[in-house]
């Protein structure tokens, strides 16, 4: 199966791969997938003043499409809010990607992270996690 | 373009210029159909056919009478299971096969599940190999064929043939094997192995695609299939169709250079694969799969932990590899011939097959060491399981998401 462009690029050249303090309160974590699966996301955020996303790191294990997904989801968090950032749909990164049909769990795996970093944030600072709904898997 | 090293052998070799060569005359001035008895264009052809017989039987050890021409191994897996069933379903319908086998196998047993046969599938311990007291413990009078692979496509495991002939011998059943990756690497000898049937095919030994053959035994027992392709009758009956006569001629040849070369090329193979095996082998966390004593001389196949088969893969597009990872696939299972020797998930997904060749070189495999290290480095460098892996933390003890 051919890659597209996009996602050659971001495999070539991950953006933003590290790893941030997980013990800061203002860090928060999402680690989803399974290794079992062949896919384990962590995506992190950094959360600064008007809950604006300052910083973002990711680490993937996968494949091509995943690393490529989680790299494009960082871009698109640094300098949104957190509000904002609940608003990245899986499809969109698809679209972005020209992620082919076998490939939309990737997309949705990156989805997950972004709101499972966004909860733990929240949970740590005094808030509320907000139900997700269940993506489509 | 640059080509990139092709290490990808087990799932089909390049045509042999000399191969190629044997060939050519009969899509041209020699093109005649082999069934044609009238006229020297049939003779002719027929002749090529002949000769391709003799050398395919010399390769394996029986006679050219016992060849059965076909469209490849899986057609040949086909015809000798069902039509194994279907000759002898008044003496039984319990066939015994394995889990690690060619899905041309396993689905063709599945078929005859649904027309009445009853099928046990060995599982295989954690080398690969089949448990033979397991074999015995599963004959029963009804046992009418035991098919067992010689060689495994994605470990290289050789199966203890001459032990289980034996065994399905001694309960009355045929001896069935599906050799596609053994024969022309290996010596196979059907007399000295027991074996009653056996399915291989051109292209994973430098020969043309879309063609292979079935030995069925005429002695000791004489064994017969119910034909599964009606018509003409070629084939003595067992498969009807023109003879593909150009691939026929190229099988033979093929055969005849295995034969002559093989000694000399298991050993260079095995010296190439080792040294590409121990060398990713000292790689940390990186692991050999299946039984390294029974196996074939071009085969190896390494899980580097962490990291995740497709993914790695990519990083290493110069290479052209398998691997025992199968995110494209709806279900995301991994390899079920890497799960069945008990590997977990993880390993399974993180799993690289190589699979050497006759026109692999020295330089190919030092090429081939530096980029997977190169690539599996860069690849846990942007995993968080190896950084998990790192700082100690135990990764079983981890509630994951499933997905």
């Amino acid at each position: 199966m051919a890659y597209s462009e996009k996602v050659i690029d971001h495999y070539n050249n991950p953006r933003n791969v590290g790893t941030l303090n997980k013990d800061s309160k203002f860090v928060g974590t999402g680690l989803v997938g399974a290794p079992e699966c062949g896919d384990v996301m962590r995506l992190q955020i950094e959360v600064g003043e008007d809950n604006v996303i300052t910083d973002a790191k990711f680490k993937t294990f996968g494949c091509g499409s995943a690393i490529a997904s989680s790299s494009l989801a960082t871009e698109w968090l640094k300098g949104k809010t957190i509000d904002e950032a609940l608003t990245i749909d899986n499809m969109d990164i698809v679209e972005e990607l020209a992620l082919p049909p076998v490939k939309i769990h990737c997309s949705v795996l990156a989805e997950d992270a972004i709101k499972s970093a966004i909860n733990d944030y929240r949970v740590k600072n005094g808030l509320e996690a907000i139900v997700l709904e269940k993506s489509h898997h | 373009m640059k080509q990139p090293i092709y290490l990808d052998n087990n799932a089909t070799t390049p045509l042999d210029p000399r191969v190629l060569e044997a060939m050519l005359p009969y899509f041209t001035e020699k093109f005649g159909n082999a069934a044609s008895r009238n006229h020297a264009f049939g003779w002719v052809a027929e002749e090529g056919v002949d000769y391709a017989r003799e050398q395919v039987a010399k390769l394996i050890g029986c006679t050219d009478k016992e060849i059965i021409f076909t469209s490849g191994a899986t057609e040949a897996d086909n015809l000798g299971i069902k039509g194994v069933f279907e000759m002898y379903k008044e003496k039984g319908n319990h066939i015994i096969t394995a889990v690690t086998e060619h899905k041309a196998v396993l689905d063709t047993c599945k078929h005859l599940e649904k027309n009445g046969a009853r099928v046990t599938y060995l599982g295989v311990k954690e080398d690969g190999l089949i448990d033979l007291a397991e074999l015995e413990a599963a004959m029963t009078p009804e046992t009418i064929l035991v098919c067992i692979m010689y060689g495994n496509n994605e470990i290289g495991v050789i199966q203890p043939v001459k032990e289980i002939s034996a065994i399905a011998h001694k309960h009355g059943a045929l001896f069935m094997t599906d050799a596609t990756q053994a024969v022309g690497k290996i010596p196979v000898d059907v007399n000295a192995d027991g074996i009653d049937l056996m399915a291989f095919s051109a292209h994973k030994m430098y020969g043309p695609k879309g063609v292979g053959a079935l030995y069925v035994r005429r002695k000791n027992p004489r064994v017969k299939v119910t034909s599964q392709m009606d018509g003409g009758g070629h084939e003595r009956g067992m498969r009807s169709g023109t003879l593909n006569v150009p691939g026929i001629v190229g099988l033979g040849k093929a055969c005849e250079l295995c034969r002559l070369e093989m000694e000399s090329e298991a050993i260079r193979l095995s010296g190439l694969r080792d040294r590409l095996e121990s060398t990713l082998n000292k790689m940390e966390e990186s692991y050999v799969n299946g039984n390294t004593q029974h196996r074939l001389p071009h085969v190896a196949n390494i899980s580097f932990k962490y990291v995740e088969g497709e993914g790695l893969m990519m990083a290493m597009s110069d290479l052209a590899v398998s691997s025992g990872s199968a995110c494209t696939s709806a279900s995301l299972e991994p390899s079920y011939v890497l799960k069945s020797l008990g590997l977990s998930d993880d390993l399974a997904h993180s799993s690289i097959r190589y699979g050497l060749g006759r026109f692999t070189t020295e330089e190919d495999i030092d090429h081939a060491i530096e980029i997977t290290q190169k690539a599996v480095n860069h690849l846990r460098e942007l995993s968080p399981l190896w950084e998990m892996f790192k700082e100690g933390i135990d990764l079983s003890k981890i509630e994951w998401a499933e997905h």
